[in-house]
């Protein structure tokens, strides 16, 4: 039997449909299971307290102080290196060889898996340069991590920036930097800040690469050369070990609203200016 | 100016940290990895299933299977359900609906992937140890775990490659009579072709290298999976799990894992900017 071709389409685009079905309604599955069992947990008291015998009971705080300090310092790091990479291959250098070279390097390092950033961050920053397991050897290799992200979404931010914008700056006698800071990154701004999102998202919830470099000390930490557990890493041994369910479920559960705030914000920036992040 | 070129010379040194970052990776990691490999020999190491390392043991050839059979598993689900996903939202979907969607997918692409691990093990292998059998954590649930996991990063760049199909394609064969399955099926598939691929293989490449979740669902057994329900272990979770406790030799060997992962990693990125640079002239990655 042969179906007719507009059977055959009715077919197909209704199978397609319900893949995509399929994969909303495990989203939607994934993040309520998680909230559902969490939210009822995260009180005050377990953000603001400090856990008792190893994670069972207590709060978080700590765990939150020591996400903040890794994630907020990795971005701080790389957004403006980033940035400047950016700029360069945009603005300051025609496409030659040694663009070829800056971009393939930010083109590998995008593909290397997080375990790998986390291996090198063990024997460079901790054991090369002596910093240990710290808040700082988690945060410089989490920054190498985020960079390809900062670098290629304000790459892109940047390129919208119509050349009539840059002319105007020039002609009115602005110079190469004058033109490139006052004009170009003002109004590639939303479109970088969505790049910078981003990565504070994937740098909170990142986990291999942290366990190997920021240590997992429940401590709060006094200087940046202490170690610090992260959010992600708190889930990870609260429920692998088996701890506190219900403590990883409310760990899991603020991990959760930060992404998705994070997620928000990006897409809020990226829809008022109309700029494309390029994920 | 001489403002200019000062400004310019700094902005090149802070573009090098990219590229200096990936060349100290490469020298770190080879560095520590294959001094043990030398001593011990490629075979004990690469041909070898025994992992014992109290006894000096250091076979990874198990785990290189696990990964490879995890992200062939993962890339199945994730092509199947991408490629769908890529053209129903291009293509059958109204232009409003795509439009709320496609943030939704790349939010699949925030979520932790310890999240994804732990939503597994708590769901998924329990489902797979009753109605399948076998212990649950397995080389199918880390396959599907894997495969939503790599879903965003497939489907975002395929819908990159299939919004590049110039409309006058399209336009052509819908005007030839053909309906509009037939047109994605026999010119706007191909003509994406090689945008597809290159996805593909981005998205094994992150199925290859993920870590956390893969720990959490697939069991880790130190053996060569025989069939999809049994237990297996991966290179990545191999150093994750050893990694905490390992010294002398033993580490040396978990960076002897981690230099094999790095040289499969960049083979299939390299793979990945050729055929995109070919199709684009110029390397784009997700």
């Amino acid at each position: 039997m042969r179906l007719s071709p507009a059977t055959t389409q009715r077919i197909a685009v209704g199978f397609m449909w319900i893949l995509a079905a399929i994969t909303f309604a495990v989203l939607a599955f994934i993040l309520a299971f998680v909230l559902v069992h969490g939210l009822p947990h995260v009180t005050w008291g377990f953000l603001s307290r400090s856990p008792t015998s190893m994670g069972r009971a207590g709060g978080i705080f700590p765990v939150l102080f020591g996400t903040l300090l890794v994630a907020g310092l990795a971005v701080l790091v790389a957004a403006p290196i980033g940035v400047a990479t950016a700029v360069y291959l945009t603005e300051y250098t025609r496409n030659g060889r040694l663009t070829a070279v800056i971009r393939f390097g930010a083109d590998c390092l995008a593909g290397v898996p997080s375990i790998i950033f986390g291996l090198f961050g063990f024997v460079f920053f901790a054991i090369a340069l002596g910093m240990g397991l710290s808040i700082l050897s988690g945060a410089l290799t989490l920054a190498l991590m985020v960079l390809p992200t900062i670098i290629r979404t304000s790459e892109e931010a940047i390129r919208t920036v119509p050349d009539s914008y840059r002319e105007v700056s020039l002609g009115l006698g602005g110079s190469r930097w004058q033109t490139v800071f006052y004009v170009v990154l003002r109004s590639a701004l939303p479109g970088i800040s969505t790049g910078i999102v981003l990565s504070l998202g994937r740098s909170i919830s990142e986990t291999a690469a942290v366990m190997l470099t920021a240590g997992s000390a429940l401590r709060l930490p006094r200087s940046l050369f202490d170690s610090s557990r992260t959010l992600a890493l708190h889930f990870y041994l609260l429920s692998r070990e088996g701890i506190s369910m219900q403590n990883a479920y409310a760990t899991a559960s603020v991990l959760i609203i930060a992404i998705l705030a994070l997620n928000l914000l990006a897409y809020t920036l990226m829809r008022r200016f109309g700029v494309k992040t390029g994920r | 100016m001489k403002r200019d070129k000062v400004v310019g010379a700094i902005l090149l040194v802070m573009a090098l940290f990219g590229i200096s970052g990936l060349a100290l990776i490469t020298v770190f990691i080879f560095r520590e990895g294959v001094p043990v490999v030398l001593r011990l020999g490629a075979r004990q190491i690469f041909l070898s299933s025994d992992w014992e390392p109290s006894l000096g043991h250091f076979g990874i050839l198990s785990m290189m299977v696990g990964s490879l059979a995890v992200t062939l598993g993962a890339a199945v689900i994730g092509v199947v359900f991408s490629l769908g996903l890529a053209v129903v939202l291009t293509q059958f979907s109204p232009p409003g609906l795509s439009a709320a969607l496609k943030p939704v997918v790349e939010l699949l692409a925030g979520i932790p992937s310890v999240v994804y691990g732990f939503v597994g093990v708590v769901t998924l292998v329990p489902l797979i140890r009753h109605t399948l059998g076998g212990p649950g954590l397995s080389v199918l649930a880390a396959s599907i775990v894997l495969g939503v996991m790599v879903l965003p990063t497939i489907t975002s760049i395929a819908i990159d490659a299939l919004q590049a199909v110039p409309r006058s394609y399209l336009e052509g064969s819908i005007a030839l009579g053909a309906t509009r399955w037939q047109t994605v099926t026999m010119v706007l598939l191909r003509a994406a072709r090689s945008g597809l691929v290159t996805a593909v293989i981005l998205g094994m490449g992150r199925a290859i290298g993920e870590t956390m979740a893969v720990i959490m669902v697939a069991g880790n057994a130190l053996e060569v999976p025989h069939s999809l329900l049994a237990p297996v272990r991966t290179l990545t979770s191999n150093i994750a799990l050893e990694m905490g406790y390992a010294s002398g030799d033993h580490r040396q060997a978990l960076f002897a894992t981690g230099a094999t992962l790095f040289v499969v990693i960049t083979l299939l990125n390299i793979a990945a900017l050729a055929i995109s640079r070919r199709r684009t002239g110029r390397g784009r990655f997700s």
